[in-house]
């Protein structure tokens, strides 16, 4: 009855998993060899018929991604892996590479290989140190066994791989801020049109993908597109990680076939922690809009979650019971979108500003229902007005949490403060905060 | 881009809230709306930085094609295409309202401070948010504070509570002067402008950045405070300091100058101009200025005179005596073709020299056979393949053909070349080719270049003249490849001067004084009998003759001697001076006669810039009622009873246009064979300088915040040499001549072990007047 | 433009082969600082000079970098230094509580560090371990479902130099400026250690494999 695929997981039980041993003893790097063999055109396009699309959140098709290099263009060609993870509730890449990093350096070699890129990056969060620990293992490790470097394999193929950590910035995960962040700017988004397929890295044809989607290349090389598109719903091929946070009994990772409903992981995972209720969820990170019980069943794919009214994202589900204020909730996200804001653009930088004061007074129980129609039109003057995403994320909790919870925000003025007990919600909520 | 491309821009058409309008391809939205006169609103948008796209004032909606963005899109980010239709805050309500939240946006940290703001009255965000704002604030919230203002320089201010974040500081400060001293620094709400606090924004250019805040975030030190906008009357003027050209606008309250900005001229300084343009004017309204006439008594002062007393005074010192004119390099074209007519005319002498600087026969041979009929100009550099600066520093010596050779090399990697004798700041910038010389050694230099080609530019500074046949061999490069050639002196003056003939070899237009009948043509439209055939004796041999006695009286015109020589001073004092000047200097301390005259914002007049375009400007300041050098000179030339007949600017330039310019045989030039450099031992070097375009010149004068971003003097030299003299980067050396020395700290330097390099005239390195030279001598360099 | 003379030749050399994994020199700019913090505990005026010299920018355009990233920081920070997640997940799965308590233990407040130079406290955004909510960073190691009573052991195991291994990371905790060198690109061989993977990261896979 299992609806579980642990592929990109299948070995994370095994204490050496992380080492080139532990990868190679379940034919590690064996698909380096086997796509070296293949024109890398032919590589794409079995990417291309395999139906990956980005696991970073947006979804966009891999194969069609790398086909966008231009080719002999004679221009030094880049690609970029985003292990930025850092969205709220995203909780997926970090264990992967902690656990399997060799899995991402051979889809590394392979998607180069693909893209005719002689260099590649990792561009890892900073806040992981024994994860980049991992990764400059891998990395060195690979080097030493003749996977990175000059004459892959004895085929002709030299690639660089070089691991770059970052430090402390959440849009950095946005890939044009991620791509001036490596070259040694400030990560602030750029201007598109140039796409970083023409002028990405050093203004050069540049990939960018998610740790995710070049993890899921290898398998998808020994294993074939069929194997793969057998996997998920019609347009939402393969398997993913799903990460269930909050208040669920058994919290984790779960590798399942895309469309897998909330419902169904969480008889997985135990349900909800013991005596509480589901009160609402994110699908895929915080900047995608809210759920409720409502949307069990909503299939956990980039259709089903889409026409539902919020987005895929990181499938990061974190998951929030009765005892939480939804306020709180909404007004903690607001105030990492307003430290994480890079400040490029006035409707993020000011009103993410804006937008805390005015949550903290509504949580205060400060104000008056004019106040939440003054909130929604402030949140309409920032959302789709931004440089980029990350001010449309900021409005996604808000507007989210005022559909479905619009009560609880008049509770808060109702009552002159918040309802709840923090202590409830807690992990350690017999103990108290002993 | 060849210019032939440039003809073929396609043409796009697209409709603005109902009006087609077609723009070449590449085009922004906001300025295709601008060609129908459709404001959209905007702070970071600006048409010579990058699109930045980040204040997003200035959505609007776009659809192509029938299909429309899904949300408002940055006008000023977005080229135009084909099948466009845009809606702007005109038709569309979604833009209208996206633009109305913008400006609250911007709003809700703003201190409304603009009763107490320089910018009040001339602020876009003030007239935007009168356009596009709300009436009352929604926002009840804290605002964001700051220090302020804090100074960044010692000439710029800057107040971050103002700031709205549009990055055109930065921008520019990056992009067009290639100094990124400021920086967006921290992230989120807390962004905000600011420098390395140990490195102020010490920029030749930082001024344009207070001229393009779109909100008084960033102002100069001198003009804080002092003035309104409504209160000042604006005059459009010409930059009297260098020969770049700039347009600039003069803004004046009540006879008094408080400010001048960059003006705007496409083909020249774009929008931008240099700080010393911008602040340094003070000059103008100083103590020193002379009010009325003097004349020396005998007891040995000047005393006030009338100006009847004062004429009849200089013209009993010249009449019947032998003379000569010293005209200085800034003079107006009018004003140096009054000099050029009363020396002939009025004198009956071609003892005339506007080169008040080291000079040489050789340069005054090619001035006259080379550069009067030379064309090269702005347009040449952005179309060059390569450019190659031969005795030049464009930075310190002509800041606009510095942006305008860094635009190049940002946009398309002009290679450029440098003969130098350090790899200056504007060098590393402009990523030259550094060709390191010691003094004296330019002409092989030169002869070493190859591959230039016919869209090759060569610019060669007044400098490149010090060194014996250096010019030859510039003029022998340019040749060879037919590649264009530009000469650029540093002084607005002085092309301007050249072109009137106030210099010994030439009448105005360029015309020979040894061509007979050039001299018939000058003549006759004088009215004169005859002209002088001689040659006139230049700077240096009036000034031995004056000191040997050969000479009686000199007519001098904004002449500082220690430009000229350490002995230029002394050779005066035998001879009667008649010295037209706006201010006490040295050389109206030895004067006889002092004729006061107006500073360039009293008078109209026309200086013409490196490429001879005409720069003109109409008097700014009505009321001083001082009169500009030809009138005077007329009137002068009427009391020596030899009139001259010029009795206004206007009427001068009329007789400039009239006379024209010749189209004879220029004479031909004649090479000069190379010199080389001197030979030295241990602790000598071979002396080089130039002028730093911040230093103790006389117009930079009584400018204090100015002065204070000027670059500090020390002494290049080789790491060989440091390590002979076991010196390191700051330690001291002494360099010294017989007549006097200089106590420097040093910079070791990639340059030639026998060379050595210090400002010319800066804070505690003033190389004529302790060193008695400017460069190619022989000095020696002792640990001090 | 400043110098690079602070730095001893050794640490020069380590700058030079920082710059040189990447292709264009700028690039190196973020692992110089994690490595200036390395040396100094924070971004000194010395480490921007010297990055200035070393990569041929104004120290301007090393400051408005390092000011973007939270990991660089202005002023010293603690040998231990504590970051409380209190992100939504984390702060209602009980971060609120362990930073009150963490505050209060150790007597310092938000970006502070302790009189002894031993710990200091930051408040943290999402580090990616949700599913081991409550999490503490220390010097950038996980230490995962913690409770006030467990960050009050860790201060003061940090204070007496003896501070607990983190959940998923080596055997014993390194200094920040130990683990600021591991940030730089400089391996300190301990990628050997630790677990392979926590609990929930496995969780599915036991599902899966207790299915299958």
């Amino acid at each position: 009855m299992t609806q579980l695929t642990p592929v990109l997981s299948a070995h994370w039980d095994e204490k050496d998993s992380f080492t080139i041993e532990g990868y190679k003893r379940h034919g590690g790097y064996d698909a380096v060899g086997k796509a070296l063999e293949m024109e890398p055109d032919a590589v794409i396009q079995l990417i291309k018929d395999s139906g990956l699309r980005g696991r970073g959140g947006a979804g966009f098709p891999t194969g069609m991604k790398w086909g966008f290099i231009p080719q002999g263009d004679n221009k030094e060609h880049y690609l970029v892996v985003n292990a930025d993870e850092s969205e709220p509730g995203t909780c997926k890449d970090m264990p992967l590479l902690m656990a399997n990093p060799h899995v991402l350096v051979e889809g590394i070699i392979i998607a180069s290989y693909a893209i005719r890129a002689n260099y590649a990056f990792i561009y890892i969060r900073g806040e992981v140190a024994h994860v980049v620990r991992r990764l400059q293992q891998a990395i060195a490790d690979a080097y030493a066994a003749g996977h990175l470097g000059k004459n892959i394999h004895g085929k002709g193929f030299d690639l660089e791989l070089v691991l770059h950590v970052g430090a402390g910035a959440y849009i950095c995960g946005e890939e044009t801020a991620l791509l001036d962040s490596l070259e040694g700017f400030r990560g602030q988004p750029r201007l598109r049109p140039p796409f970083p397929a023409i002028a990405g890295l050093y203004a050069r044809p540049t990939v960018v993908n998610n740790v995710e989607s070049i993890a899921s290349v290898p398998s998808i090389v020994n294993n074939g597109a069929e194997w793969f598109s057998a996997m998920g719903t019609e347009k939402s091929k393969g398997f993913t990680l799903y990460s269930l946070s909050g208040h669920v009994a058994n919290p984790g990772q779960f590798e399942a076939p895309l469309g897998i409903t909330l419902r169904q992981l969480l008889e997985l995972a135990g349900g909800i922690r013991p005596g509480h209720q589901l009160k609402f969820w994110t699908p895929g990170g915080s900047s995608t809009p809210m759920f409720t019980a409502e949307h069990l069943d909503v299939a956990l794919d980039y259709e089903g979650v889409s026409a539902a009214g919020s987005m895929l994202g990181t499938k990061a589900l974190q998951i929030f019971d009765e005892t939480t204020c939804v306020l709180r909730a909404v007004l903690r996200w607001t105030e990492f979108y307003k430290h994480e804001s890079c400040g490029k653009c006035t409707p993020c930088r000011e009103g993410t500003w804006w937008l805390v004061q005015i949550l903290r007074d509504l949580e205060a129980g400060k104000g008056t229902e004019a106040d939440l129609d003054k909130l929604l039109d402030v949140v309409d003057n920032i959302a789709g007005r931004s440089f980029c995403a990350l001010a449309d994320g900021a409005a996604s909790p808000i507007i989210s949490s005022l559909k479905y919870f619009r009560g609880e925000y008049m509770q808060h003025l109702n009552n002159g403060g918040c309802p709840f007990d923090p202590i409830a919600s807690t992990k350690f909520e017999a103990a108290g905060s002993r | 881009m060849t210019p032939e491309a440039l003809t073929e821009v396609e043409m796009i058409t697209v409709v603005i809230d109902g009006f087609e309008v077609t723009v070449p391809k590449g085009t922004l939205v906001i300025r295709a709306a601008e060609k129908l006169g459709i404001q959209i609103p905007r702070f970071c948008d600006h048409p010579l930085l990058s699109p930045a796209g980040a204040c997003r004032q200035c959505l609007v909606d776009i659809e192509i094609n029938g299909r429309a963005f899904p949300k408002p899109q940055a006008s000023c980010t977005i080229p135009v295409e084909n099948g466009m239709i845009v809606k702007t805050q005109l038709t569309s309500p979604v833009a209208e309202k996206a633009q109305k939240g913008i400006m609250e946006l911007l709003l809700i940290n703003h201190p409304l401070d603009c009763p107490v703001c320089d910018k009040g009255g001339e602020c876009p965000l003030q007239n935007q948010a009168m356009s596009t704002g709300r009436s009352e604030s929604r926002y009840e919230g804290v605002k964001r504070t700051f220090e302020k203002p804090v100074a960044i320089s010692s000439q710029v201010l800057l107040d971050r509570e103002r700031c709205v974040l549009c990055a055109r500081c930065t921008r520019f400060s990056d992009q067009i002067a290639g100094d990124a001293f400021i920086t967006l620094n921290e992230r989120g709400a807390l962004q905000q402008v600011g420098i390395y606090e140990k490195d102020p924004f010490e920029s030749y250019f930082s001024g344009n950045t207070v001229q393009i805040c779109p909100v008084g975030a960033l102002t100069g030190a001198s003009y804080r405070f002092r003035s309104r906008p409504f209160d000042l009357v604006s005059a459009p003027s010409a930059c009297e300091h260098c020969a770049s050209g700039c347009s600039l606008r003069t803004d004046i309250r009540r006879g008094k100058t408080l400010r001048r900005l960059a003006g705007e001229d496409a083909a020249v300084n774009e929008e931008w101009n240099c700080d010393k343009g911008r602040w340094a004017f003070k000059y103008i309204s100083s103590k020193e200025r002379i009010a009325t006439p003097l004349v020396r008594g005998e007891d040995g002062e000047l005393h006030d005179a009338s100006w009847p007393e004062a004429l009849a005074a200089a013209a009993a010192g010249l009449k019947g005596k032998r003379a000569g004119v010293l005209v200085g390099g800034r003079a107006t074209v009018e004003d140096a073709y009054g000099y050029s007519k009363f020396a002939r005319v009025a004198l009956g002498t071609n003892d005339i020299d506007f080169r008040a600087r080291a000079h040489s026969d050789e340069e005054r041979d090619f001035l006259a056979s080379v550069v009067t009929g030379l064309s090269t100009t702005y347009a040449d550099i952005d179309k060059a393949d390569q450019v190659v600066l031969l005795g030049f520093e464009p930075e310190d010596e002509s800041p606009i053909v510095f942006l305008r050779l860094f635009k190049q090399v940002r946009k398309r990697g002009l290679p450029i070349t440098t003969v130098a004798t350090i790899a200056s700041r504007g060098t590393k910038k402009l990523k030259a080719k550094f060709v390191p010389v010691v003094a004296g050694g330019e002409s092989a230099a030169i002869s070493a270049i190859a591959d230039l080609t016919e869209k090759s530019v060569i610019l060669i500074g007044e400098r490149l003249g010090e060194t014996h046949g250096a010019l030859s061999s510039a003029l022998a490069l340019a040749n060879k490849y037919n590649a264009k050639l530009a000469w650029i002196p540093r002084r607005s003056g002085e092309r301007g001067s050249l072109e009137a003939g106030a210099i010994g070899n030439l009448l105005p237009g360029g015309r020979p004084v040894t061509d007979a009948a050039a001299r018939v043509d000058v003549a006759a439209a004088w009215g004169a009998t005859a002209l002088p055939s001689e040659i006139g004796r230049s700077t240096s041999e009036m000034l031995s003759a004056a000191n040997g006695g050969e000479l009686d009286a000199l007519v001098i015109a904004g002449v500082d001697p220690l430009d000229i020589s350490a002995s230029a001073l002394t050779d005066l004092l035998n001879t009667f001076v008649v010295s037209l000047e706006i201010a006490h200097s040295a050389v109206t301390a030895v004067a006889d006669v002092v004729l006061p005259v107006a500073a360039v914002t009293e008078k109209s007049g026309t200086f013409f810039d490196w490429e001879a375009r005409p720069r003109s400007f109409e008097k700014a300041i009505e009321e001083a009622g001082t009169r500009s050098d030809v009138r005077i000179l007329s009137m002068l030339a009427d009391e020596l009873g030899a009139p001259i007949n010029l009795p206004s600017v206007a009427a001068t330039a009329r007789e400039i246009t009239a006379l024209g310019k010749w189209d004879g045989a220029k004479p031909s030039f004649t090479s000069v064979s190379g010199a080389t450099s001197p030979a030295v031992n241990g602790d000598q070097a071979v002396l080089s300088s130039w002028r730093l375009l911040l230093d103790l010149g006389t117009l930079q004068s009584h400018e204090p915040n100015l002065a204070g971003t000027s670059r500090k003097a020390s002494a290049h030299i080789s790491a060989d040499r440091a390590a002979a003299l076991s010196v390191t980067d700051g330690d001291l050396v002494k360099i010294s001549t017989e007549r006097g020395s200089v106590v420097l700290p040093v910079v070791v330097d990639e340059i030639a072990d026998a060379a050595l390099w210090i400002p010319r005239n800066s804070e505690g390195s003033q190389a004529i007047a302790t060193l008695g030279n400017v460069g190619g001598v022989v000095v020696s360099v002792v640990k001090a | 433009m400043k110098s690079a003379n602070s730095f001893s030749p050794e640490q020069l050399a380590i700058m030079d082969a920082i710059i040189a994994r990447y292709p264009r020199s700028r690039s190196a700019i973020m692992p110089l600082l994690h490595y200036v913090q390395s040396i100094s505990g924070y971004v000194t005026p010395e480490g921007i000079e010297a990055i200035s010299a070393k990569l041929n920018i104004e120290t301007a355009e090393v400051t408005a970098v390092s000011t973007f990233y939270t990991q660089y920081k202005s002023e010293p920070v603690g040998e231990y230094h504590v970051g409380v997640c209190i992100n939504t997940l984390c702060a209602v799965m009980g971060g609120d509580a362990i930073y009150e308590a963490a505050k209060e233990h150790a007597g310092i407040g938000k970006d502070e560090v302790t009189s002894d130079g031993k710990v200091s406290l930051e408040r943290i955004e999402c580090n990616a371990a949700c599913d081991y909510a409550p999490v503490v960073m220390v010097n950038w190691e996980f230490y995962d479902n913690q409770t006030p009573q467990s960050v009050r052991d860790l201060i003061d195991g940090a204070r007496n130099g003896n501070p607990p291994a983190p959940t998923r990371g080596p055997k014993s905790l390194r200094t920040w400026k130990e683990n600021s060198e591991v940030l730089a690109g400089l391996s300190d061989g301990l990628a050997g250690e630790g677990v392979q993977a926590g609990d929930p990261s496995l969780l599915g896979l036991k599902i899966a494999r207790g299915n299958s």
